[in-house]
């Protein structure tokens, strides 16, 4: 009885150990494997889900026309549960198990800020679709961005607040768990303040909490005419709900972080006349945007959110490069990224300038009869 | 001040909510002397049941008889609840009736940890919106705004507390409990179904746990299959500041962890939302371990 | 001729030091970095189980805090790493002088996570000490949750957004260096006069301050080396992911270490051992269901607990003697 149990355990451990490294592949050498890590569930889901099609409609396309390099693309596709650790995982395992040749992903600052200098360190480049806080491009010269950054959209928000709106006196309302929500919420203070408005109250919160009473209340009891909630769609929702519930009389304005059908789904009649600051609108009459917004609402049933064009674009970015780069080496595709110039992008013109950043417009979204209209386009 | 009144009356609702929450955990103690842990996420699996009632009475903005979504998705929690609490009871605690305290205590956590991801894959580990059961109102009264889910969380709540104290102090089975709680072998000698008294306790908490979950539901409606977890701890600790075994100390208890929470929150900062909680059971259990109402007890057995 | 028991010791360790090289050098390169990472998660596992085990199994002291010590090792040794260390080894020419530089570095990183842990130990130990059973439960949850917490809100190590770029220094040997330390320490200990007072604080704790042992000094001695290892094992993991977030240190990532030190039979090395390992690979090999992984491992709690809850080992440990042909076990 003794012996039996631990010698059954380590047969069976040898046993499964067999079985597994017969099962897991190899990495297929004939085909581009090109890493795609996202939130394919969890707090932030909808970006995940949102991005991945995408992309896999522009690996689609690419394929359909022969591929890349001669070979088809594979596209491996790991879900980090909304999770910065998960997403460091997923990011080890892309590049030491499955050895791909380029990362894209994630939308969230924090995840790609935990992925990236993993990414860095193993010389694997890395193009992020939607990530806009300024430290992910600065963790090194693999990491690359398709979108713009906080610096300029904290800017456009607090300019839209103070300027457009007329607004003096606003709250921030900051998500603490996250880079985005941090670093977007101090670049609207600064431009805020340097234009004469006052920011009356400043609370947090953490991505996942469900109850805000008590901080809008003490929101509240400063009075202010705006809030800037610089957060994610689940949370605004949520806060917008709460703050109707408060019979406050106060305009709400957000980032991209809102750009999610479950904002107004969540939101309902509390975000009815809110703004937020996206990349692109679905009802832009540009060629590029019709054709893919009309594909992908095919493929997939819905509008798309700005995470699919902009993955989209910065997957079909990716493959360029890499078909100019003529090679699957890190290093070159590193520089063929660094060289583009006017790349045509759903969301606007592509031009990777010295700190790896595009610079893109931003648009200004009012939510109306629970559907985005556009409100304004601010160039860089 | 109207800011510090608002306050309180956030601070109440969230309240009542880990009171309903503590009153089972403090039962089972008090008749086991075991921390169901899984307590928490019976209440998880009472919102989504509530969820999924609620969404077959409801139908758009909630205008149809308002009252009617709302009882039907509490009834249909609360009757499956306690079935669960049931279920579970004689599953994992029975067997161990005399086992050592920590191999119930491991269960509790195996069977916590059970539900948890036996929800995410049955539910879906994606957050749901509970639908708008009631539609919202909001009242204001002086400075102070009261939302009615908050009047009707604080109300429903009460209702059931004293539906409790009337069980416990009016009814048979109620001064079964009491006695059971007191020392099991003396009942057992005065003819009380020991077993029977168990299952009925166990049967009570699951049921106010539900409730508690339908009222979360109404009044934060996202729900996910982790949302017991910490709801649960707090709950906890809500019944041992209050006295654990104690029936309005649990209540107490509850009262002055959602206050507690929600001033921290409000006039500190939401990092520190969860850190009041186990600053609150570390001074417990280092000064006053048997809780405010608690009765002095000699852990010498 | 019969070996002593302290050279023995010393004969085992050495050997063990030996394969361990052998291995470090041939074998891992050859079977790449994914199995590598597996082999370094059954260490750092098995580090955390048997720290556990000195606590919960020998002391008797019912923690489910664990996790805490661990993230304050995790972050000290990351912040001494990225603060400290790294700016004082890149002058160091590459090659052996660095490579060198970096095990120094990673040495005093995961010693001084460690002692972090450690005194987090002492801190938690002595309030807790009139607590038993479910009470210090509870009170161990909420000290690691407290640690959480406070680390949640250091900015300077990232708080709540996340501590990256930690440097890549962890390896193969290291944590089985860690591991083997650990089962060293917790065997010996065990084997003293020192073990057998804290043995039997957990037999009854009453009768062992009758027999003149100070209850309080063994118990918070337990709670101090288990906690050291834990930081140790949590540094080890900070510097292999080059990742932390306080999200990986919750009271799940307790209980899991729980389930270690449950399956593998509170009292048992060995079986803290094997539990960790198994369980370390078992989510692998079970990859294709994913998602019913953790439900089998809660079932498999409770199951446990039910049927069988003296572990695998039921507290014996593996003894070599069955090897010899003749000698009774």
């Amino acid at each position: 009885m003794r012996l039996k149990f631990p010698g059954s355990l380590i047969g069976g451990l040898l046993l499964g150990a067999v079985t597994f490294a017969v099962l897991s592949c190899a990495p297929d050498e004939n085909k581009i494997r090109v890493g795609v890590f996202n939130s394919l569930t969890g707090l932030t889901a909808t970006f995940g889900i949102s991005s991945s099609q995408g992309i896999q409609m522009a690996a689609d396309e690419w394929n359909a026309r022969g591929g890349l390099l001669g070979k088809q693309i594979e596209l491996i596709i790991e879900d980090d549960q909304s999770k910065p650790e998960e997403a460091a995982l997923a990011v080890s395992k892309l590049i030491n198990q499955n050895r791909v040749v380029a990362i894209l992903g994630e939308v969230a600052s924090s995840r790609t800020l935990a992925g990236a200098p993993i990414a860095q360190k193993a010389g694997v480049p890395l193009i992020t679709p939607a990530s806009t806080n300024p430290k992910v491009t600065q963790v090194g010269d693999f990491i690359f961005r398709v979108c713009y950054t906080d610096s300029f959209q904290g800017v456009v928000c607090a300019r839209f607040a103070a300027q457009n709106l007329g607004l003096k006196r606003l709250a921030v309302l900051t998500d603490v768990k996250n880079d985005y929500s941090i670093g977007l919420a101090e670049y609207f203070k600064g431009e805020a303040l340097a234009l004469g408005a006052e920011i009356v109250s400043e609370e947090s919160y953490s991505e996942g909490d469900t109850d805000f009473r008590a901080q809008i209340t003490t929101i509240k009891a400063a009075d202010p005419q705006a809030i800037f909630i610089p957060g994610y769609y689940t949370e605004a929702g949520l806060i917008a709900k709460q703050v109707q519930e408060q019979n406050m009389n106060v305009v709400l304005i957000g980032g991209d972080g809102w750009d999610s059908p479950r904002t107004v789904e969540i939101g309902g009649e509390a975000v009815e006349g809110s703004f937020f600051c996206n990349h692109y609108s679905a009802e832009d009459t540009s060629h590029l945007v019709r054709t893919f917004v009309d594909k992908y609402s095919k493929q997939y049933g819905n509008i798309p959110d700005a995470m699919a064009p902009l993955s989209y674009d910065a997957a079909n970015l990716l493959f360029d490069a890499i078909a100019r780069a003529g090679s699957a080496e890190g290093a070159k595709i590193r520089d063929a990224i660094a060289q583009t110039r006017d790349f045509p992008g759903v969301c606007g013109t592509v031009t990777i300038d010295a700190e790896r950043n595009a610079r893109k417009a931003a648009v200004m979204l009012q939510i109306e009869g629970g559907k985005l209209k556009v409100y304004d386009v601010i160039q860089p | 001040m109207s800011q510090f009144l608002q306050q309180l009356v956030n601070g109440v609702s969230l309240g009542a909510i880990y009171s309903l929450i503590a009153l089972g955990y403090t039962m089972v103690y008090g008749i086991l002397r075991l921390i169901n842990f899984a307590h928490g996420d019976v209440y998880m699996v009472g919102a989504f049941i509530g969820f999924y009632v609620g969404r077959l009475f409801h139908f758009g903005s909630g205008e149809s008889a308002w009252g009617m979504p709302f009882l039907a998705a509490m009834a249909g929690s609360m009757v499956v609840c306690a079935a669960l609490g049931f279920v579970i009871e004689r599953a994992a605690y029975h067997p161990l009736r005399k086992a050592p305290r920590l191999t119930a205590l491991i269960t509790a956590i195996g069977i916590s940890l059970l539900l948890e991801n036996l929800g995410q894959l049955v539910f879906g580990a994606d957050p749901k919106d509970f639908p708008p059961l009631i539609p919202r109102a909001s009242y204001t009264v002086g400075a102070v705004v009261f939302s009615n889910i908050q009047i009707i969380v604080i109300v429903t709540s009460v209702v059931l507390m004293l539906a409790l104290q009337l069980i416990v102090h009016r009814t048979r089975m109620g001064t079964a409990m009491r006695a059971v709680s007191f020392s099991h072998d003396a009942s057992g000698l005065m003819g009380i179904n020991i077993n029977r008294v168990i299952s009925f306790t166990f049967v009570l908490g699951s049921a106010l746990a539900a409730a508690a979950g339908i009222l979360v539901g109404l009044y934060n409606p996202k729900i996910d299959p982790l949302m017991g977890i910490m709801p649960g701890l707090k709950a906890f600790v809500a019944a041992v500041l209050g006295g654990i075994g104690n029936i309005p100390g649990a209540i107490l208890g509850g009262l002055i962890m959602g206050v507690a929470e929600t001033l921290t929150v409000g006039y500190l900062s939401s990092t520190y939302r969860d850190a009041i909680t186990f600053v609150i059971l570390v001074a417990v259990l280092i000064f006053r371990p048997t809780g405010i109402l608690g009765k002095p007890e000699r852990e010498k057995f | 001729m019969k070996l002593t028991g302290s050279i023995r010791t010393l004969a085992v360790a050495l050997l063990y030091l030996v394969v361990l090289a052998v291995l470090g050098k041939t074998v891992v390169p050859a079977i790449g970095a994914y199995y590598t990472q597996i082999l370094i998660f059954i260490g750092i596992n098995i580090t955390l189980a048997v720290s556990l085990n000195l606590i919960l199994g020998f002391a008797g002291q019912f923690s489910l805090g664990h996790a805490g010590f661990m993230a304050l090792g995790a972050y000290t040794a990351s912040g001494l790493s990225v603060y400290l260390l790294e700016p004082m080894i890149a002058s160091l020419p590459a090659g052996a002088a660095s490579l060198a530089g970096e095990s120094a570095a990673l040495a005093l990183a995961l010693f001084g996570g460690g002692v972090a842990a450690a005194i987090a130990g002492v801190l938690v130990g002595i309030p807790t000490l009139r607590l038993r059973g479910d009470y210090l439960a509870i009170a161990t949850l909420g000290m690691g949750e407290i640690i959480r917490v406070i680390i949640l809100n250091a900015d300077f190590v990232g708080g709540a957004r996340g501590f990256t770029d930690i440097p890549a220094w962890t390896s193969f040997t290291w944590v089985f260096l860690v591991a083997g330390a650990c089962v060293l320490v917790v065997r010996n200990l065990i084997r003293s006069t020192i073990g057998r007072a804290i043995i039997a604080v957990r037999e009854d704790e009453d009768a062992a301050a009758a027999m003149g042992i100070d209850t309080t000094r063994y118990k918070v001695l337990a709670f101090i080396i288990g906690a050291f290892f834990a930081g140790a094992a949590g540094g080890l993991q900070a510097h292999y992911l080059q990742y932390l977030h306080t999200n990986s240190f919750t009271f799940l990532r307790s209980v899991e270490i729980l389930v270690f030190v449950i399956l593998g039979g509170g009292g048992s090395i060995t079986g803290s051992i094997i539990a960790a390992a198994t369980l370390t690979i078992l989510p692998e090999v079970l990859r294709v269901a994913q998602s019913w992984r953790m439900v089998i491992y809660s079932a498999l709690l409770v199951v446990m607990m039910l049927t069988r809850p003296q572990g695998l080992m039921g507290g014996r440990e593996f003894r070599w003697n069955w090897l010899i042909p003749g000698k009774k076990a």
